[in-house]
């Protein structure tokens, strides 16, 4: 349906009702002189309910409307990697560029740079006459030094190939295949296309082989991991540290895209990542991590409206870049404020509300989006997946709260922050009892074969003496420290070990910001170690104040951060002087006992 | 400009005024209301259509009726003036001049809503500013172009910390060069004279603007206020490149207002009968800090939050919390015992302080010390919650330090006078003569380089005989 003409009726904050018959819901609008950006979301005889992208101040009565013929669609093709992007795919840098420092209204700069010249290198296979299927690689665009950019055959326009050309400096906008369709039509392709957000993109099968994502960081992967294709949340307080968990997957995870949608949280956490990551190396290619990653903005003070499509926006990115074979991970903060627009927009339509004003679809939207990640055989015939991670900002920290609970039943990983341990400045915060992962027994397989095989055994390990602490805690707050037996006031001191020279890992530190696999293991190896040393000489009749004595225990905190992922040496070393230590409270009290028997 | 005047209401209750049948008004626009008496409210319009305007009045609906009141639509948004001149004055929340003396003529208006700063377009904040207070240079660090609030109570002297971190504020090294815009809503008199008087002694009155709405004047004007004041704010910083320093007293006074007018709409409450969309109002204020690439100038600002029944889950503070970047929050426990500032630690954040520290800004220990304090006090607090269960004589020895490390901590480090002006490096030094209580093998945050630089312990009580 192409461009028709209507006018506004009526004006009430994000939505305004228009007269027009003939539109659909979900259709993109331009309202008034200033031709803000809308989309249709209800029809009522004659009228339409449009929700909009941009401040509605200054709008009257009476001013034109024009109906675009299409939904909410995305630009897709070379161009968007590096790029901050809007709610609603405007170009951010272009937008300050033109426009100044704020975001003017009524401003349409097209997603993709128009001027920007590409190679575009057809696919060798492909003769003319053949019939190219939906989705197939037309070709490669070197995207950035690393990405090679896969020119797809758009979902629906597979036909007969009659022209493929090989082209140098050429726009996004240039032809450079036709193919002739089913009804006989020549279609043109370009080097991008446009793809409705609401839409998944199609692929021909899930695929369930498995890998984890490995993020560099100790509690994630060693005790509640991820897959690339998983689901994840990570629910928190505020300054928690969800924000950081996520710059942290989006820093070291081993993706290949890193979309990172910025859904109504600050501007000064995109503008920390387009200041720090051109500066970063990317730990798996060596090259600038900006390079392969992608921002999609919509700040606290942005348009509520467009906040709730800037997810859409940033997982239908993500599923372009799965269906060139790519592995994507999305990290959506937060999905709480996404849920807020669509409670604010649901409330305006005085649509009845179920629990806390959230309208009762917020369960389905919620699984719906999760639903788009997952890993699959492409339509191209390779392998791609989307990782989704989702932080989520219950009220007062309330986990209970709708949106908390739905996600919660959602994913596969949930990585619940605490309080108690950020106000500790324990980070990251993750509870180890609260969270959970699904993806323990498939993770193991990988860690066995590339890293040690006694992963999953140590793991368990570990964990089974942090549980033990709350009830030694408790113990302890009920009748003291001196209750406790030697064993448990050594277990005690088990879980400060694990707690200080494993799970505790800061961001900012230079050296552990990014842990391998090898030295992850390598420091969980060595924590159990000390433990079970200890238990030994404990049974030997060794006194705990011994032990707590030794001060190896507090270097062992700081191994962490005092050798480097390349520095496995002289862990292994200081690991030989455990033993060594030992071995010599073992035998001094060897022979002690056999002086006075 | 349409000069026509209406009298076409067909209802007034809760600050809001229905109209029919007046076409073609334009959403936000300012109008006049004259009543029954000639007594002028100023009005926005939050709805239109042609059968019906919704005008929101700022200064209220009581005794008004609907056959002699006369409404004027100006066909243009709420706007300020702005000029150099606004340093000096005091203005009411839409902008207008209450201090007396003649209104600001300027060519220069600006709509008081702004537009959203393009994050592309922001520089990320990284300057340390010296605040002279330990508890807050040392562990929870402002930086010029943050957004830090102070979670308070009534009764707990945040005014008084907000005056003595606006005489205090410099760079270190440098003169104190901060433009204060002052908003303050619902506040009293006494509270209100309270801040001008610092402002006088300290001599910065001739950069302070104000903008004032009491606790008795119109609850609905403090929507408008804050917006208005931003707005001054904005122009003195990205236009004159001055560094300002926003304070904004009480942000819950604003969010009050903002209930009332949404229940009197009948929006859908979330949570406390507050609207959905409080994340989003606050978000639009509180986003307005910060920098801008290329401009010297910066917005830093100070809001303050009184959290019903000290309760930080209230949905004020809480999304308060989601926004800014960290928190200042105040203990009465603290309070009781006479310690002033009466800072709470742990719940205290500065997000930005990691950029703004370290070996380029303050010292290289800054991060780990402060991290190490953090830790430690979180442990010191846990010692001494024991010890008011089984005694302080039944505990270990180095838990016996932890308690004398709490109690020193409180009393020396975050405690200090309301004139004491510690700089970054006496505040350092402060901590590793608090952290020289504690054992070196209790202190795992710091790295072992640090402890031979700075650590004096002076051994067991064991060792020392
Ligand atoms: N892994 C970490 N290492 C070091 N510091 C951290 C870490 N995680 C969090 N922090 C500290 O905690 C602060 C708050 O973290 P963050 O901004 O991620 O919180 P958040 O949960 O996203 O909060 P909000 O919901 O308000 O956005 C950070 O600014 C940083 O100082
Ligand atoms: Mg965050």
């Amino acid at each position: 349906m192409g461009p028709r003409m209507a006018k506004v009726v009526e004006v009430n904050g994000p939505l305004v009702t228009i007269e027009l018959a003939d539109v659909r819901t979900g259709e993109q609008v331009r309202i008034g002189r200033l031709e803000l950006m809308g989309e249709v979301i209800a029809r009522h005889g004659e009228h339409a309910l449009v929700q909009m992208y941009e401040p509605t101040e200054s709008l009257r009565p009476g001013e034109p409307v024009e109906a675009l013929g299409h939904p909410l669609s995305v630009e897709l093709g070379p161009g968007l990697l590096g790029g901050i992007f809007d709610g609603v795919q405007r170009p951010l840098l272009e937008h300050a560029k033109q426009h100044g420092d704020f975001i003017p209204r009524g401003v349409h700069i097209p997603p993709l740079d128009r001027g920007k010249l590409w190679c575009f290198e057809p696919n060798p296979e492909f003769r003319i006459g053949m019939q190219i299927e939906d989705g197939a690689v037309l070709g490669t665009v070197q995207e950035t030094p690393t990405i090679a950019h896969r020119i797809l055959v758009p979902p629906g326009m597979g036909g007969e190939l009659v022209e493929l050309v090989s082209a140098c400096d050429i726009t996004v906008e240039a032809a450079v295949a036709r193919v002739k369709q089913a009804d006989g039509v020549i279609a043109e392709l370009s080097l991008f296309h446009r793809w409705p957000v609401r839409s998944p993109r199609p692929y021909r099968s899930r695929d369930d082989a498995v890998a984890p994502l490995l993020t560099g960081q100790r509690i994630l992967d060693t005790f509640f991991p991820l897959v690339k294709g998983g689901r994840a949340a990570v629910p928190g307080p505020f300054g928690a540290g969800k924000t950081i968990v996520q710059q942290q997957i989006a820093r070291w995870a081993d993706a290949d895209i890193v979309i990172y949608v910025g859904c109504g949280e600050r501007g000064n956490e995109l503008v920390d990542i387009l200041e720090s990551f051109p500066k970063l190396t990317d730990p798996n290619t060596g090259r600038s991590l900006m390079e392969r990653t992608l921002l999609v903005a919509n700040t606290s003070n942005m348009p509520v409206v467009a906040r709730e499509a800037s997810i859409y926006v940033g997982v239908t990115l993500a599923e372009y870049y799965r269906d060139q074979g790519y592995d994507v991970v999305m990290v959506a903060d937060s999905t709480s404020r996404w849920a807020e627009a669509l409670r604010e927009v649901a409330g305006r339509l005085g649509q009845m509300p179920v629990e806390e004003g959230y309208p009762a679809y917020l369960a389905s939207r919620l699984a719906a989006f999760y639903e788009r990640a997952g890993r699959v055989q492409t339509l191209a015939g390779g392998n791609g997946s989307i990782t989704l991670i989702g932080a989520v900002s219950p009220p007062g920290g309330d986990f209970s709260e709708p949106v908390t609970s739905h996600t919660k039943e959602i994913v596969q990983t949930f990585w619940a922050l605490s309080k108690e341990l950020a106000d500790a400045r324990h980070y990251p915060a993750v509870d180890w009892v609260e969270s959970f992962s699904g993806y323990v027994a498939s993770c193991s397989g990988w860690w066995a074969e590339h890293v040690d095989p006694r992963w999953a055994e140590q793991r368990a390990a570990a964990l089974e003496i942090l549980a033990q602490a709350e009830e030694l805690a408790r113990i302890v707050n009920l009748v003291g420290p001196e209750a406790l037996s030697p064993q448990q006031r050594w277990a005690l001191q088990g879980v400060a070990l694990f707690r200080e020279g494993v799970l505790q890992q800061s961001a900012l530190d230079p050296v552990d910001s990014y842990c391998s696999p090898q030295k992850q293991f390598a420091l969980l190896d060595q924590m159990l170690s000390i433990y079970e040393h200890g238990l030994r000489l404990l049974e030997f009749g060794v006194p705990v104040q011994e032990l707590l004595r030794l001060p190896l225990l507090a270097e062992a905190q700081r191994l962490k951060g005092s050798y480097s992922n390349d520095q496995l040496d002289e862990l292994r070393s200081f690991a030989a002087r455990v033993d060594g230590e030992f071995e010599r409270l073992h035998s001094e009290y060897a022979q002690h006992a056999k002086a006075e028997p | 400009m349409s000069e026509k005047e209406y009298r076409l209401a067909s209802a007034a209750r809760n600050g809001l005024l229905y109209m029919r049948g007046v076409p073609d008004i334009a959403l936000g626009d300012r109008v006049v209301v004259r009543d029954h008496s000639g007594r002028r409210r100023n009005g926005q319009v939050i709805r239109t259509s042609n059968e019906l305007v919704l005008i929101q009045v700022l200064e209220g609906t009581d005794n008004l009726d609907l056959e002699n009141t006369w409404v004027r639509f100006l066909d243009q948004p709420f706007e300020i003036a702005l000029s150099p001149d606004i340093l000096g004055r005091v203005f009411n929340g839409i902008g207008q001049p209450r201090d007396e003396r003649p209104p600001l003529f300027s060519k220069l208006k600006r709509n008081v809503n702004g537009a959203p700063v393009n994050p592309a377009a922001r520089a990320y904040p990284r300057e340390f500013i010296q605040t002279g207070l330990s508890a807050v240079d040392g562990l929870n660090s402002l930086v010029r172009g943050q957004k830090l609030p102070i979670f308070s109570g009534s009764g707990l002297p945040h005014n008084r910390l907000a005056a003595q971190i606006v005489r205090q504020a410099r760079l270190p090294g440098e003169e104190s060069q901060f433009a204060v815009v002052f908003a303050a809503m619902g506040v009293s008199y006494s509270d209100a004279r309270f801040f001008r008087e610092t402002f006088a002694d300290s001599g910065v009155l001739r950069n302070v603007t104000m903008f004032l709405n009491l606790a008795n004047e119109p609850a609905i004007e403090r929507l408008i206020l804050p917006r208005a004041a931003l707005t001054a704010a904005e122009y003195l910083a990205f236009d004159l490149d001055l560094h300002v320093l926003v304070v904004m007293t009480d942000m819950t006074h604003y969010a009050e207002a903002l209930r009332e007018v949404a229940t009197a709409k009948g929006d859908v409450p979330a949570r406390k009968g507050y609207p959905g969309y409080l994340y989003s109002d606050l978000a639009e204020i509180y986003e307005r800090a910060g920098r801008i690439r290329g401009k010297p100038g910066s917005i830093t600002m100070m809001p303050v939050v009184s959290m019903p029944s000290d309760d930080i889950t209230h949905p004020i503070p809480d999304l308060t919390g989601y926004i800014t970047e960290g928190q200042l929050v105040l203990s009465r426990t603290l309070n009781n015992l006479g310690i002033y500032p009466p800072l709470d630690i742990p719940p205290s954040l500065s997000r930005l302080m990691k950029d703004g520290i370290g070996k380029d800004h303050t010292r290289e220990d800054h991060a780990r010390v402060a991290g190490q304090i953090y830790a430690s006090y979180a442990r010191a607090l846990e010692v001494r919650n024991l010890a008011s269960i089984i005694g302080a004589e039944d505990l270990s020895e180095t838990d016996r330090n932890f308690l004398d490390f709490a109690d020193a901590f409180e009393r020396r480090f975050v405690g200090q006078r309301e004139d004491e002006e510690r700089n970054i490096v006496e505040t350092l030094n402060l901590a590793w003569e608090l952290l020289s209580l504690l054992p070196p093998e209790a202190l795992t945050r710091v790295g072992a380089a640090d402890l031979d630089k700075y650590h004096r312990w002076h051994g067991t009580q064991a060792e020392q005989q």
